[in-house]
This record gives structure tokens, sequence and C-alpha cells, in this order.
């Protein structure tokens, strides 16, 4: 089948349905998770807010602002021919290393929980350039471990050496700022791609081992041994880190630990309504699931992101095109990285990052940057059917 | 897609789902497996409790007649919520409240501060509740100051003055009784961290001693509670428990104010008589039981303390002197806690020794000046040759040697310092069937456990001291280090385990290492009077509901009975008779219009005072009356107050005057304590206003 007659096609499709092409089931799982996720934001603030004589549905509006900006997103990612999507990657690519410089600048940059990840806009609107940094760094290393301009079905060396690059560049930046949560799930993206693009089995195994020890040397260079550290004080006299890290991950267990089989009921959580997790709008989201749903809603949770995994899984073994299954892989990695480092930090698996919970976190870098990933998984799903 | 592609995709699928997996586990522990762990550490973080402590129940004597209750006071309190709003954090607003009350700002700053909020060391006052409660600056306000804070609420933010109970010790007819009603204080760390410490709140104040913490469980009642649901801010979100306090049970006890109060004054005249005759006189104790129940009718101890001030606030000095040896230790209570040799009263004991022995009590037997016992004479009491006597006229003049002779042959028959296999131990059977060694069981905290100082008991001892006595010259110190001392301690060394004829010469006339309590001595006075029942001690007599519906009652038990003849005790009531008809008790009980049995003690202490004076004689005087029917057992003994009879003799005859109604030498029944003869059985009705009654 020639290619314009295949694009004539692809683009007839498109016209008949504006939801033609989509996978249900992902689309319905991700508008769950949407939905709980705009329920657990109104439930840790409403309450607090109300009780401040403020809006209680400050943040609900926004979010579902957010929400519904970043479905536009996602609706232009399925529908774009991915080939625009290729031309537009260094650009993208290109604005989010500008990004990750600016809020390096002190003055342009701000500064939230130790951390220069924002660029304030007006109206009170932030972004975070590392968000979309994931994007750009997915789509650009799965464009040049795709493209064979040789004879050979795999990747050579020099195309691993360059997609490095690609990721290296952003990743120097964000880990000055320093945000290792990000860097960590970019990392696992990185090597996650590079696996499954065929590459030499030496570069996996090497990336691997500087993989482990990266996180051997994070540890003990301090960035989680304190954590530790105060979390030892904390749990010795209580007084010592009120509002430290040991706190807030003791108050995130007993939160998630208090809510049992059935939790309190949206909305009737004292740990969630007393604000006693900070950040819960956000990072700690799941402590308001675990609390409020207990461990029926908060599991149903984990399910829903199972569901979504497993159709990503099948897009990714469906496709035809490399590049389309790369992406796929890249988005995989990434959704599971982020998910499991929010979930596990809350639950004291892992240690204490500002990451947020994907398509369920408050924020609207974040919410953009997983639905155009989301936008992602459904265009290469249509195209995998053609 | 090659097979290195789909393997990488497979082993990428499975790593995630292991992850997934791991994190559904983890949840499960979180809230299935460990949940009510952390529902607990939620509700901990979440919720307040403000304590309302509940009305203490009435502590009230046999008729009904309160010694203890509750007075309203006016408590001045903060509002630590409010204050700390302030811009200045309520400096101010201590300062003018310190200014009005009288008080140092810094007593009040240190009174509105929760424990944790000061440094180690410097929490002495700090504030034990929560901050969501008012806390009181003081519990005795003057109204005017009162109602000054009241009308200048705008001056004052977040000071209150509200009625609140405090326990009073009210001290009709004079009463004091501080060491049977004991007193309350506020719930200290330990209280909390004991076995029991989960019932109590906070704030609470509790029983401390005596019948207050015996009882504790029954006055406190339920304090209410309200527990209220606050954030991260402490602001209060909801309310989840609301109870009302309800009233602590009152406690009717067998005590009478009265006689109570009598007692009190009978042993503080002893005290007095005794110094005045040159005995260092230092404490006391006096026991009135009903003998026919065991119940305490009046139980005193001197010195004592107001029980009152632990509500006002006890002043450092005043703290300290409760437990200051040279004030005689006031928080000790005597009767029960104090053990002392019980000397000649201890006679009692020994016609029961010797009637089992198969003595004729209707004999004569000699009283000699002295007695030898193996190479040492033991003397009479004044070295006094009085001649040959009836037994009965020997337990009258508290003839010694007569005792000295009997022990000594017993010890003796018994194989002296080779114990036979088979002994007959006459003496050490009676005075175990007296139950010396156990604790009368009395329903007052800390009773000590008077000692018998039978074979068992030195054979203990032995193996205690063996390592002192047998390396004497390193162990002892330079100035214990007298030729007598070494004598003695070499024979310790060699058989300290043994009873020696010195022992049970000295056992004999309740002397040597027997010590009993008077409370002790009271019950067997008591068994001896009653025809050989050892009762129970109780001062409690029922708990009692505020609506007079009877919770529980307490019952003396009997431990148990007197291996005596009945015969061998109609001669030693008897005999006990004849000491106050015409024996050392005579002078004490000079035209008595009532019939009372008893004998006198004189016992001998060694070891010296604070000041390096030798130590006086313990002055005893344990009796029962009326004689022929008897039905009240009173024991007195003063520390140090010399002979038995003029100290304690006299203040029996004291304690009896009340208890029988005696003005001069006529009996007038009205006036007696008890008219109908014995003390009420019915429970009297309860009401804090109910006063004593008047005697004629």
């Amino acid at each position: 089948m020639s290619d314009i007659a295949a694009r004539q096609r692809l683009y007839r499709r498109s016209r008949s349905s504006i939801f033609h092409g989509f996978d249900p089931i992902l689309t319905a799982a991700v508008g769950l998770l949407l939905l709980m996720g705009t329920l657990l934001v109104y439930a840790a603030t409403r309450d607090w807010y109300a009780r401040n004589g403020l809006d209680p549905q400050y943040y609900l509006k926004r979010h579902v602002i957010n929400i519904a900006i970043g479905a536009l997103l996602a609706y232009g990612t399925t529908v774009v021919d991915y080939r625009l999507l290729r031309a537009y990657t260094p650009i993208v690519w290109g604005l989010g290393v500008i990004g990750l410089i600016i809020v390096l600048i002190p003055g342009l940059g701000s500064e939230v929980n130790g951390a220069k990840a924002w660029i304030a806009l007006p109206g009170g609107f932030q972004i975070q350039p590392a968000e979309l940094a994931k994007i750009s760094i997915i789509i650009g290393m799965s464009m040049i471990l795709s493209e064979r301009t040789h004879d050979s079905d795999e990747p050579t060396s020099r195309d691993v050496l360059q997609a490095l690059v690609i990721a290296a560049v952003p990743v120097i930046f964000i880990l000055l700022q320093p945000d290792m949560g990000t860097v960590f799930i970019i990392s696992a993206s990185v090597v996650t791609i590079i696996a499954v693009s065929g590459s030499p089995t030496k570069w996996v195994i090497g990336l691997l081992i500087i993989a482990v020890l990266g996180v051997f040397v994070a540890t003990k260079s301090g960035v989680i041994s304190d954590y530790q550290v105060k979390r030892l004080q904390t749990f010795v006299d209580p007084t010592a880190d009120s509002q430290g890290t040991g706190y807030q991950l003791r108050q995130a267990r007993i939160t998630v630990g208090s809510g049992g089989l059935i939790g309190t009921g949206l909305f009737n959580g004292p740990q969630t309504n007393g604000r006693f997790v900070p950040e819960q709008q956000t990072d700690f989201i799941f402590t308001v699931a675990g609390e409020e749903l207990g461990f029926l809603g908060s599991g149903f949770i984990i399910f829903l992101y199972f569901v979504v995994l497993m159709r990503a899984f099948s897009i990714a073994r469906r496709t035809n095109d490399p590049f389309g299954r790369l992406v796929t892989t890249g988005v995989i990695a990434w959704l599971a990285f982020q998910l499991f480092e929010n979930i596990g930090m809350t639950l004291g698996l892992m240690p204490m990052t500002g990451v947020p919970l994907p398509f369920i976190s408050y924020g609207g870098s974040s919410m953009f940057a997983t639905l155009i990933g989301f936008g992602l998984l459904q265009n290469v799903h249509a195209r995998s059917r053609g | 897609m090659n097979v290195r592609s789909r393997l990488s995709l497979l082993v990428v699928q499975i790593l995630i789902f292991s992850l997934l997996t791991a994190l559904l586990g983890r949840l499960f522990y979180l809230q299935i497996a460990a949940g009510p762990k952390y529902r607990d550490a939620a509700l901990s973080i979440q919720s307040r409790d403000v304590v309302a402590p509940a009305t203490r129940g009435l502590i009230v004597d046999s008729s009904g007649v309160p010694l203890a209750l509750n007075k309203v006071g006016l408590a001045i309190t903060i509002n630590r919520i409010t204050i700390d709003k302030q811009p200045d954090q309520g400096v101010a607003v201590m300062q003018r409240v310190a200014k009005l009350l009288k008080l140092k700002y810094s007593d009040v700053y240190t009174n509105t501060r929760l424990c944790g909020e000061l440094p180690k060391g410097q929490r002495a006052g700090c504030w034990t509740g929560s901050r969501y409660q008012p806390i009181p600056i003081t519990r005795e306000a003057d109204p005017d100051i009162a109602l000054q804070i009241v009308e200048r609420s705008d001056e004052f933010p977040g000071v209150d003055a509200q009625p609140v109970a405090i326990r009073n010790y009210p001290e009709l007819a004079g009463v004091n009784a501080a060491h049977v009603l004991g007193y309350v204080g506020p719930l200290t760390e330990e209280d909390l961290l004991s076995t029991n410490g989960k019932q109590y709140f906070r704030s609470e104040s509790i029983g401390k001693t005596g019948l207050e913490i015996q009882y504790d469980s029954y006055l406190r009642g339920t304090p209410g509670i309200r527990t209220l649901i606050v954030d991260r801010k402490e602001a209060i979100t909801s309310e989840s428990k609301n109870t009302k306090p309800i009233q602590g049970d009152h406690l009717v006890t067998s005590l009478d104010v009265r006689l109570q109060a009598s007692a009190e004054k009978a042993l503080a005249d002893a005290v007095k008589r005794g110094r005045a005759n040159g005995y260092t006189s230092d404490s006391g104790a006096a026991v009135v039981m009903d003998i026919r129940t065991g119940r305490i009718l009046a139980l005193a101890s001197y010195p004592t303390y107001d029980p009152n001030l632990f509500e006002k606030g006890l002043t450092v000095q005043q703290a300290s002197d409760l437990f200051s040896e040279k004030k005689a230790v006031p928080a000790l209570n005597r009767a029960l806690q104090g053990l002392f040799a019980p000397a000649s009263t201890f006679k009692s004991v020994s016609v029961v020794a010797a009637a089992s022995a198969g003595y004729d009590l209707n004999a004569s037997y000699n009283c000699p000046s002295e007695v030898q016992v193996g190479n040492r004479a033991f003397q009479n009491f004044d070295s006094r040759d009085q001649g040959r006597m009836s037994l009965k006229k020997a337990i009258a003049v508290s003839c010694d040697t007569l005792w000295y002779q009997i022990a000594f042959d017993e010890w003796l028959r018994d194989g002296g310092l080779r114990p036979k296999s088979n002994l007959n131990d006459y003496f050490f059977k009676a005075a175990q069937s007296f139950h010396i060694p156990e604790k009368v069981g009395i329903d007052l905290p800390s009773e000590s456990t008077s000692r018998l100082a039978d074979r068992a008991y030195k054979k203990s001892w032995y193996q205690q001291n063996k390592d002192f006595y047998c390396n004497y010259k390193t162990r002892a110190s330079k100035s214990q280090q007298t030729a007598f001392l070494i004598q003695l301690a070499a024979e310790n060394c060699v058989d300290g385990d043994k009873i020696r004829a010195g022992d049970a010469v000295n056992f004999s006339i309740g002397q040597g290492d027997t010590v009993v309590t008077p409370l002790k001595l009271t019950q067997m006075y008591a068994a001896i009077a009653n025809g050989g029942t050892i009762w129970q001690a109780l001062v409690g007599k029922a708990i009692v509901k505020t609506d007079g519906t009877v919770v529980k009652t307490m019952d003396p038990q009997k431990l148990g009975t007197l291996n005596a003849a009945p015969s061998t005790l109609n001669f030693l009531k008897g005999a006990l008779r004849e000491v106050v008809v015409s024996g050392t008790a005579a002078g004490a009980f000079v035209g008595f219009p009532i019939e009372v049995s008893g004998k006198t003690g004189t016992g001998q202490v060694f070891g010296r005072n604070l000041n390096g004076s030798l130590k006086d004689d313990t002055s005893w005087f344990a009796s029962f009356a009326p004689s022929n029917k008897p039905r009240y057992a009173v024991v007195m003994m003063v520390g140090q107050g010399g002979f038995g009879a003029s100290t304690s003799g006299v203040g029996v005859r004291h304690i009896y005057e009340t208890l029988f109604g005696v003005k001069g030498n006529k009996v007038i029944p009205d006036a007696a304590i008890f008219p109908t003869g014995k003390p009420p059985k019915e429970l009297p009705k309860i009401s804090p206003t109910t006063k004593p009654k008047e005697t004629p």
C-alpha cells in the first residue's frame, strides 16, 4: 500500500469521528483516573479553604480547567500525523531546554520546596519545563533510535550515543534544580527505550550499572540518608522535625493506614480535612484516596493504572512502526515509574521526592504532559490499525 | 520487531507489573494488616480531650458526718488559646493577673506553660493538662478580685473566674485524721505510667495517700470528656464525643469524728505529758477498734499535718517538712507503719505460752530481783525482788524475772543451743497464733508487717548478716570496734542463726527483735477480749452512690483464731483487769467508773536521737473495755514517751472518757459516743451539711 493512500485513508477516518481511533478501554481508564483525581483534589482542599474563608472550589475549578486544556492537547496529539510530531520535536526539545535554563536563573525561576522547577507566568500560573522535557526526550530518542540511515535493523552504538545526548542535556539542568524524582523517572525511561529499541546489549547493561551506581552515590551523598536521619529523629522526639520530611512521611503513612478497608468516605477524612499531610492536593494526593476511600478505593486507582499500562503494552506490541513502539515504551516507563515513585513515597517504600501522580495530582504542567503522553499512546494505537 | 526487542518489552512489562503488585501489597499491609494501629495514631493526632473533672465522693464517719467534702472555690483560669493570640503572647495580661492576685509573674508564666514547652529542669509548676483547657492559676480566689476580672474582661482577655470544686477536710469537731484520710493532688507522670494509669486523664486530681488513694476508683467518679477534632493549626473542626461527668461515690467509714478528735487530742496530750516528764516523746499512735467486728473507730498518729494544705498549694518548706527527720516525719502513719518492741504488753502472749506448756496459772511463782541465764544475770524491772506471788499478781505488777525463768527453762527443754527435732516452742507458737508476722489487712496504704523473732526469723537474719559479723573487723566502722561489739559479732558469727538463751528470755517480755505496729497490738488485744478471733482491721464500711444505693460493703474478714483455751483467756482477762485495779495502771485509772482491762508496756529502745541523746523508752498501753462484756480495744503508744502507765495509760483513759461519756467520775449515758453501747450497724444518710452530735 502506498504511503499516500494510507495517509488519505487516515485523513478520512479522522474526519468521520473525532473519537475514531481512540482505544476505548484505555480512554475509559484514564477518564476514571481523571474523575477520581478531580474528586480527590476537591476533597483535599475544600474543607480547609472553606474554614479559612477562601473559595472552597478554588482548586477544583482550576483542576477542571487544567483537565480541559490537557484534553485538548491530548486530542491534538492523537489526531496529528506523527510525522508532524517528529518535525516539531526539535522545537519542543529546544524550548524545554531553554525553559530548564530559565528556571535556574535567579529572578526568573521560582523556588518551591527547595527546587527551582517553575517559571511563574502572569495570572498566578506556573509552568514546569521539566514536564515538557520528558516528552521531548521520549520523542527525540525514539526518533533517533528508529530512523535507519544504514542497512542494519538495529541501532548502532553511534545512534545510542546520539540518543543519550538528547536525554543528557535536559537531565543535567534538572539535576541542577535539583529534582531527583524527575531525574529518576527520565533515567528509567531512557534505559527502557534503549533496551526495547534493540540496541546492543552492552549499552543496556552498562546504563543499568550506571543507574545503580547513581542511586548508590545519591544515597551516600546524603540525598536520601538525610531524610532517613530526620525520620529517625522524628520518631524519637516528635518535636525535633515537626514540619520536615520525617513528619510528612509519617503523617502520610498514618493517613493512608487509618483509612482501613473502606475509608472514612469522600470529604470525611479528619486527617485530610485537618491538613496534617502537606502538599496533599499535589504530591501526597494518594493519602486522600487512602484515608477517604480506603483499601478498596485506593486499590482501585492502582488497578486503573494497571489497565492503562496493560493497554499501552498491547499498543506497543501491535504497532509495526518502530518509532511508535519506542514512543509508547517511553511513555509506559515514564508513567509507570512516576506513579511508582509517587505512591511508593506515600506508602513509605520510596524516598521523598516531589513528583506528581499521573492523571490525578493537581498541577497544570504535569496534567498537560501526562495527557499529551496519553495522546501519544492513542496516536500510535490509531496508526497501528493501518 | 526483533526477538531482543520483544524480550526487552516483556522484561519491562514484568518489572512494571511487579512494582504495581508491590504497591498493592504495601497498601494492603498499611490499611488492612496495620490499619488499627494507624487508626489509633491518626486519632491521637486529630483529637484533643477536654476533661471536666467529676465531683469527688464524700468521706463520712459512721453517723454521716463528713470527714472530706468538696468546697466551692473560685478558680481564676487563663485560656492559652486566647492569650497566645495577643500580639505579645499574653505577657501584659499575665502581668496584670499576677499583680491582681499578688503572685509573681514568673509563677503565672510557668503555671500556664505545658510541661513540654519548658526546658527540662525548669518544669516545676508547669501545667500537666491540655492546652484547650482553661488553666487554673488559683483555686481559692477572693470573690472581689474575681469580680474585677470578670467585669474588666477587655483588660483580661482569656482570663476567667469560675467556681470549682476543691477537696476540703472540714475538721468538724476538731478532727484532723490526716493519716487516715490522706489527701488529693494533681496527677503525676508516674501515676500515668503506673499499671492503672490508663484510666486517668491528665489534669485530674487523684487520691495520693490514705483512704483517698485506697478508694480512689470509687471516690473519683468519671470525668466528663469532650473530644475535639482539630486540624494542623490546632483549630477545632468538630466535636466527636461529649460525655457529662459522673459524680464519685461516697465512702462511709467506721470512724466517729468526735471519738477520732478525742483520740487525737488524748495522743497529743500524752506526748506533752511525756515531754513534761523529761522524755523525748517524738511520736505516737492511738487506735480504737470494735473488738466484735475489727472495725476501726478512731486511728491517730502523731505528729500530723494539715491535709487542706495540698489543695491550697504546698510551699516548698511545707513539703519538705512532711518527710523531715527533725520534725519526726509527720507523713508517717505510726499506727500502721511504726514498728516498736511491744515490751510488757507482750506478756499476754507469754501467759498463753505458759498455759500451753502446762504451767498452773493459779499457782504462785517467784519474782526475784534477777535470774541467772547462762553466764549473764537478767534483772527484774528496777532490779526489785518482789517475792513469791500469784501469776495474776505478777501480771498486774509486771514482773519480768518470772518470765525469764519460764522462758529459760522451756528453752533448755527444747535443747538450748542444740534444738531438738520435736520442738515445743510454746512461746513462738503462742505468738504465731496471734498472727504477729502478718499484716492486719487494713484498707490503708503501706502497712508495715510486724516482726516475730522466732527461729525462722533468726535463720533468715543470719543469712543476711553472716558475712558482716564474720568479717566484722574489716566491715564495721571504726566507732563500732569496741570490745563488747567485737565479742557480740564473734558470737553472732558462730551461732547467729540459733535462738540463744538471751533471745528466748527477752522474747518472753516483748523485747529483742520482735516489733509490732500499734495496730497489730490492737488486733491482738481485741482477740483476747473477744474470745480469740483475729479480725482484719477496716476503716471503710461501704461505698454508697449519691442516690443512696449501696455499691459495695466492706466487711472485715476473720483472719484466724487464737490457739488458747477459754480458761486461759478468762485468766488473762482477769489478770489484765487486775493491772488496772491494783497493778501498774491503777494510778492512771483511779476512780474511773468504767471497768477497763489492760497492760502497760515500757519498751527499751537502743540507739541515739539526732541530737546525740540516748533514745527513751516506748510507752505502751493496750486495753479493752468494759471488762465484763468487752466491746472496744484501745491502744496507745508514745515513742520515747517513758512509762507505759503515766504517758499512754492516762491517754487511753481520756479516750475511754469520751467513748463512754464519763464526766469526772460519773457516766453520762447520753454523752457516750455510742449511747446504745455499740457502733451503728446501719449506714447513715449522707449529706455534706451533717453536723456532729453535740455532747451534753
